[in-house]
C-alpha cells in the first residue's frame, strides 16, 4: 500500500490469494443456495417412494375419489373428506385473515403515526410468534364457548311457496367441542401477521410520487390508499396472501386440537353444519397415523406419505398460481 | 427571444375571443389567486417571506429563481399540497376566488379538485392510459360520458393521436414525454380552473420539453397556468407574467414577462437573468 505511488504497476498486479479467497466465498454462497434445492428434492424423493408403494396397493382412483377416510377400522382410504376439512379451514381462515391483514397493512403503511407503528409492528410480530399449540387450546377453551353463546342461528333464505325454488333455511347449529369454526378463527388470527407484514412492505414500497399525484387530483386519503396504493402493490399483496394460505393449508397443531379427528364430507346444501361439527384435515390425519400403533409398516403407515404428497401438490399448485398472478400484476415504476 | 416568440402567440389567440383578458390592462383582468403576506416555515427554517402577488385568469405565470428560493413551496401552497409535510407551517392568506384557502372550513380535497397539479417527474399511476385519465373523474363522481371526457383530455394534452389505439395498455409503457402529457391530461380531465406545474419539463429531453411548452400555450386558453421553472428561456418563451424569487423566499420582482426579461427594475433580477449569479 505504502509504495503505491512509486510502483504503480505493482498495485495493478493480480493477487493469487485474493482470487482464491473470492472463489471460496462464491462457492460457499452457492453451496448454501444448493442445499435448499437438495433438501427440497430429498423431500420429494422421500415422499414419493413410500407414496408410490401405497398407491400400488390402494388404487389412486379410490384414494382421490373415495368419500370415506377410515384407514384403521374400515381399511378405507378416500381422501376427499380430508381435503374437504383442509379446504374448510383454509377458506374460512382466509376469509378472516385476508381482509383484516390487508386492512392492518393499509393502516400501518398509510395511516399510522410513527408512534402507533412502532408499537403495532412488534405486537403483530409477537402474534406471529405464538406457538400454534397455544392457538389450539385457545380455540378449545375460549373461542368455541364464546362463539357458541350466539348460536344456534337460523335464517329463512327461501320461504315456503316461492315458485321453482325449494324452501330453504340456513342453519348454523350449536358448536360441538371440536369444530371447524373455532379452528378457522384461530388459524385466521394466526396468519394475519403474515398477510399484514408482507403486504405492508409492498404498500410502503409504492413511490410517494403516486400518492402525491392522487392527492393533487383531489383524492381523499382513503381514495389514495385504496385506489392507488393498493392496486400498485397488488403483486406483493398477492404474494402475502399465498404465503398465508399455504400456511393455513399446512397448519397442523391448532387444527388437530380444535377441530378433532372425525373426517367429514361437506353437507349440501347446508355447509354451515360442517363448521359446527368436528372434522379432520389432511395434516391432522397424518398426525393421527404417525401416533398410531401401525407406525412403521402397512398401507396405513404408507398412507401418511400419500397424504404428504397430496398436501405438497396442493401447496405447489397454489404457489405456481400465485407466481402467475404476481407476474400478471407486476409493475415497474 | 421572448419578443419573437410571443408575437405569433398573440396573433393566434386573437380569434379565440376569451383570450382578450390576457392582453388587457392589468386592472381589467380578473384575479384568480391572490396571496397576502404569505410566510411559510419548514420547522424553524423560513421558506417564503412575505410574498404578496396576484395571479390573473388565463395567464401563464412563471415562477423563476435559484434552487431553494421558495418557488416550488409557493406553488404547493396554492392547492395546499404542503399540508402533507408535517413540519410545514403557513401564515398569511392565499385567496382563490376571494376565499382564503387556509380558512378552517376549506376542504383541501375540494380545493385540489379546482386546482390541479403536474409534477416534475412524470408520475402516471400503474393503470391503463384510460384509467389514468379517468381517475380524477371517477373519484369526483363525474356523471357525464367518461370515455368522451378521456378523449377530450387526451386531445387537449396533444397525446390522443399517439395513444388512441392503446388506451388499455399501461401508462407506464409510454415514453417520459408521453407520460408527462398523460399526467397533464389526467390533471385537466376533471376540468380544474387552475393548473400548477412544478418544473414539468426538467426530467424530459428537449424535444419532449418543447411539446409540453406548446401544450402549455394552448392550455392557457382554457385554464390559468402557474409554472415553476429553473429554465429562464422557457419562462421567457411561454409565460405572460414572471415572478422572480431570490434567496430567502422573497418575491423580488413580478411583472409582465417582457418587462422582466428586457428591463427589470431590480439590479439583482437583471444579474440573475443574465446569469451573473444563480
Amino acid at each position: 500500500m505504502s509504495n503505491e505511488s512509486d510502483s504503480g504497476v505493482g498495485s495493478l498486479q493480480r493477487s493469487g490469494f485474493v482470487v482464491r479467497k473470492e472463489r471460496l466465498y462464491g462457492r460457499l454462497i452457492a453451496a448454501s443456495a444448493g442445499l435448499t434445492i437438495l433438501v427440497t428434492v430429498g423431500i420429494i424423493l422421500a415422499l414419493s417412494g413410500r407414496a408410490l408403494s401405497f398407491w400400488s396397493q390402494i388404487s389412486p382412483i379410490a384414494f382421490f375419489t373415495g368419500t370415506n377416510w377410515s384407514p384403521v377400522i374400515a381399511n378405507s382410504y378416500g381422501v376427499l373428506p380430508l381435503i374437504s376439512g383442509t379446504l374448510i379451514v383454509t377458506i374460512f381462515s382466509a376469509l378472516i385473515a385476508l381482509p383484516i391483514g390487508l386492512a392492518a397493512a393499509i393502516y400501518l403503511s398509510e395511516y399510522a403515526s410513527d408512534t402507533a407503528r412502532s408499537i403495532l409492528k412488534p405486537a403483530l410480530e409477537i402474534l406471529a410468534g405464538v406457538p400454534t399449540v397455544i392457538y389450539g387450546y385457545m380455540a378449545l377453551v375460549y373461542v368455541t364457548p364464546l362463539i357458541d353463546g350466539f348460536l344456534p342461528i337460523s335464517v329463512q333464505l327461501v320461504p315456503a311457496g316461492v315458485p321453482i325454488l325449494p324452501e330453504f333455511t340456513l342453519v348454523m347449529p350449536s358448536l360441538g367441542t371440536f369444530n371447524a369454526l373455532s379452528a378457522s378463527v384461530v388459524v385466521g388470527i394466526m396468519i394475519i401477521p403474515m398477510v399484514s407484514s408482507i403486504s405492508e412492505d409492498a404498500l410502503s414500497a409504492v413511490p410517494d410520487s403516486l400518492r402525491q399525484g392522487g392527492y393533487g387530483l383531489g383524492s381523499t386519503k382513503f381514495d389514495v390508499s385504496t385506489r392507488i396504493v393498493v392496486p400498485s402493490a397488488t403483486s406483493g399483496i398477492v404474494a402475502s396472501y399465498v404465503l398465508a394460505i399455504s400456511r393455513a393449508i399446512g397448519e397442523t397443531m391448532a387444527v388437530t386440537m380444535a377441530m378433532g379427528m372425525s373426517p367429514q364430507m361437506p353437507y349440501f346444501p347446508n355447509v354451515l353444519r360442517n363448521l359446527a361439527e368436528s372434522s379432520q384435515t389432511i395434516t391432522a390425519a397424518m398426525v393421527q397415523i404417525a401416533g398410531a400403533d401401525s407406525y412403521g409398516s402397512g398401507p396405513t403407515y404408507e398412507a401418511m406419505f400419500a397424504l404428504g404428497m397430496t398436501l405438497f401438490a396442493i401447496t405447489l399448485i397454489m404457489n405456481v398460481l400465485a407466481e402467475l398472478v404476481r407476474r400478471r400484476f407486476r409493475e415497474e415504476y | 427571444m421572448s419578443e419573437s416568440d410571443s408575437s405569433p402567440k398573440i396573433q393566434t389567440t386573437i380569434e379565440t375571443g376569451d383570450e382578450a383578458s390576457r392582453d388587457a390592462p392589468l386592472d381589467a383582468r380578473d384575479t384568480v389567486i391572490e396571496t397576502r403576506d404569505l410566510n411559510v416555515y419548514y420547522g424553524d427554517e423560513q421558506a417564503l417571506d412575505g410574498v404578496s402577488m396576484e395571479i390573473f385568469e388565463h395567464d401563464v405565470t412563471a415562477l423563476i429563481g435559484p434552487s431553494g428560493c421558495g418557488k416550488s413551496t409557493f406553488l404547493r401552497c396554492i392547492n395546499r399540497m404542503n399540508d402533507m409535510i408535517e413540519v410545514c407551517r403557513v401564515e398569511g392568506d392565499v385567496e382563490f376566488g376571494g376565499k382564503n384557502v387556509y380558512d378552517d372550513d376549506v376542504d383541501p380535497v375540494a380545493l385540489r379538485r379546482k386546482i390541479g397539479i403536474v409534477f416534475q417527474k412524470p408520475n402516471p399511476f400503474p393503470k391503463s392510459i384510460r384509467d389514468n385519465v379517468a381517475y380524477g373523474l371517477k373519484i369526483q363522481g363525474y356523471e357525464g360520458d367518461v370515455d368522451e371526457r378521456v378523449e377530450e383530455s387526451l386531445k387537449a394534452a396533444a397525446l390522443w393521436d399517439e395513444v388512441k389505439d392503446q388506451l388499455d395498455s399501461s401508462g407506464l409503457d409510454l415514453s417520459g414525454g408521453q407520460q408527462q402529457r398523460l399526467c397533464i391530461a389526467r390533471a385537466i380531465a376533471p376540468d380544474p380552473e387552475v393548473i400548477l406545474m412544478d418544473e414539468p419539463t426538467s426530467a424530459l429531453d428537449p424535444v419532449a420539453a418543447s411539446k409540453i411548452e406548446d401544450l402549455i400555450d394552448d392550455l392557457a386558453e382554457e385554464y390559468t397556468v402557474i409554472i415553476v421553472t429553473h429554465n429562464m428561456q422557457q419562462a421567457a418563451r411561454i409565460s405572460d407574467r414572471t415572478a422572480v424569487f431570490l434567496t430567502g423566499g422573497r418575491l423580488v420582482e413580478y411583472d409582465d414577462t417582457t418587462k422582466i426579461f428586457e428591463d427589470p427594475e431590480e439590479q439583482r433580477v437583471e444579474d440573475y437573468i443574465t446569469g451573473k449569479f444563480g
